[in-house]
């Protein structure tokens, strides 16, 4: 049995702006566009390209904010330097183990809530949508506290709740050993951003054409098959979004690290190896080839996305 | 639907709820707990004091807390204002006009988006020190305008292309030009549309914790994320847990009221501005 989908429907033009029938109207329009939305892109622009453009400029040189009497140009040196040292690949690894883990999880969580959303009771609605946008708005910082206060070997509840659990115990040290601090951290993610893609999941389930669901019911189709071969297919493109922008946002992950472990026991993650060079030790140009080849690493991740995956991001926007 | 399966999406919806506000329940239950009530092993205080809210509020600890709160109140509004003003005629533009160049806009901002904020601190840094915007509000407020900008964009053209613009037309029928018909008849319409990004703005702006901490140094201009994340205790042997969880609680309230206030708008803007088939 293959996938049911409709054919895409061709999305309506603008009723107004006859093309090419004034040009003159035609050429002020122009001329109006970019004046309105050439602020807007001069300064995206200018807090971006800019920025990225002189970090790959510092990133050439031998330079610390500390002695700038000796700094000299080194060419590709720091580049050399952070590719060949096993921390950089440490925190790629631990950054990729996050992301991979976070992505998944959220995933499949945020598909439950969605579904729960859209069948729980109309009244039910307006509660659950409130609660679910309570953890994408409380604020990163704050969740990593709470998460941290919560498995604290002092202050924390988790180990007194869970000491039934093998390996836990009152004196569990979560933040002590790498994969257990992970998995905190983790754990603070996914609570923080599921919700953010359950909504998006949600208005993704809302375009699934309801004719399809009947048709593939009255054909005999269990609720396995249908959720596989109707709803999944259908919203393909929200799910795609979703991934690309949580899998994004992920790999950027700095705030929950340095609230519960401050990189410690091997859980710096990139973003934090690059703000550790530049701020804590003023290694300007090492700290800028760190965040020169973030920033690749991000640009990768996006092309293949689109690429492999062919998430057609204009389509989904609806134009 | 079947008595059996209301009861059990209805237990599904209670779970998420408690997902939902657990560890907030738990944030203000450490926040009412007294120093010496924190190794408790409990979830909830033995007995609720207030003790931390005055320690941050008006004890030793107000000095660090009070200036950062006025700082990300001041600094967040400022860059929600200035982003939401310059993405309104952008959003218009794209929503509106026909004219080249508006994909290009539209994409940049999507990689505005996705840019790994630490690649713009690094040069930042170095560069507002010289030239004397480091812990300033300006400082905060340029670098807030890469995460605010691109969402504001895309939220609020989603936004404008729902506005029924006849009534754009029938204005200019009636003898008003392309500025006035904006200016008179649209911006009215596009209210709410740019209120929700506005609201969805000043969340990302608030939630900063990068530049926060990278790009000022005293309370001159530090947000609260970067505050609570520098706290110490009175003494190096005193741990500020309940001073953190109190100022915690107080930063998440003006975000929890936001929420209840305004819901329905803030799905509506999250999910247009991403999502539409």
């Amino acid at each position: 049995m293959s996938t049911t989908t409709l054919p895409p429907t061709k999305k309506d033009e603008p009723v107004s702006a006859p093309k090419a029938r004034a040009s003159d109207r035609a050429r002020s329009e122009r001329k109006l566009g970019w004046l309105l939305a050439g602020p807007a892109f001069a300064v995206m622009l200018l807090v971006t390209a800019y920025p990225i453009l002189q970090a790959t400029y510092e990133s050439l040189f031998d330079y610390r904010l500390t002695d700038p009497e000796n700094r000299s140009f080194t060419g590709l040196t720091n580049y050399w330097v952070i590719l060949t040292d096993s921390l950089w690949w440490q925190s790629i690894g631990v950054t990729a183990f996050i992301t991979v883990v976070t992505v998944a999880v959220e995933l499949v969580l945020g598909f439950g809530l969605a579904l729960v959303m859209v069948k729980a009771l109309r009244a039910l609605r307006p509660v659950l949508r409130a609660a679910i946008l309570i953890p994408y708005a409380v604020i990163t910082v704050v969740s990593a506290f709470a998460w941290q206060f919560a498995f604290d070997i002092q202050s924390g509840f988790v180990n007194s709740w869970f000491a039934w659990l093998p390996g836990v115990s009152e004196n569990t040290d979560w933040f002590g050993d790498r994969w257990t601090a992970l998995l905190v951290i983790c754990l603070a993610e996914i609570w923080k951003t599921t919700p953010f893609i359950s909504l998006l999941l949600l208005a993704g389930l809302a375009q699934v054409p309801e004719v399809l669901q009947e048709a593939a019911k009255v054909d005999g189709a269990t609720r396995w098959q249908r959720l596989w071969r109707v709803t999944i297919p259908n919203m393909k493109a929200a799910i795609m979004v979703a991934l690309l922008f949580r899998t994004l946002d992920a790999f950027r992950v700095f705030d929950s690290i340095f609230i519960m472990t401050a990189g410690a026991n091997g859980t710096e993650s990139v973003s934090f190896l690059a703000y550790r060079q530049t701020i804590a030790r003023l290694e300007i140009g090492l700290g800028s080839a760190v965040s020169v080849l973030l920033f690749l690493a991000v640009v990768l991740i996006a092309f293949s996305f689109i690429k492999l995956f062919k998430v057609d991001l204009a389509q989904a926007r609806g134009e | 639907m079947s008595t059996r399966k209301k009861v059990l999406w209805g237990i599904g919806a209670a779970v998420i709820v408690v997902y939902c506000l657990f560890p907030i329940a738990w944030i203000v239950s450490v926040s009412l707990k007294a120093p010496s009530d924190l190794s408790n092993e409990s979830f909830l205080p033995s007995q609720v004091t207030w003790e931390n809210y005055e320690l941050i509020l008006t004890g030793s600890a107000s000095d660090l807390f009070l200036p950062a709160l006025r700082n990300s109140f001041g600094i967040c509004l400022i860059a929600t204002a200035i982003s939401c003003l310059l993405a309104m005629f952008a959003a218009y533009a794209i929503a509106r006009l026909d004219f080249p160049g508006k994909k290009l806009i539209l994409s940049t901002a999507l990689a505005v988006a996705i840019f790994p904020v630490i690649s713009i601190v690094t040069p930042l840094f170095n560069l507002w020190r010289n030239i004397g915007l480091y812990d300033t509000w300006p400082g905060l407020v340029i670098p807030y305008l890469s995460l605010t900008l691109p969402i504001s964009i895309w939220t609020m053209s989603a936004f404008f292309r729902e506005i029924p613009w006849e009534m754009e037309q029938a204005a200019q029928v009636d003898g008003a030009t392309t500025w006035q018909a904006f200016r008179k008849v649209i911006v009215p319409l596009a209210a709410p549309g740019v209120f929700t990004t506005a609201i969805i703005a000043f969340f990302i702006a608030w939630n900063d914790f990068i530049y926060g901490i990278s790009l000022t140094s005293t309370e001159a201009a530090r947000p609260v994320p970067a505050a609570l994340g520098l706290f110490t205790g009175a003494s190096q042997f005193e741990e500020p847990t309940g001073a953190i969880s109190a100022a915690a609680v107080i930063v998440t309230i003006p975000v929890v009221v936001l929420v209840l206030l305004f819901q329905r708008r803030i799905v509506a803007g999250l999910t247009n501005g991403a999502v539409k088939g």
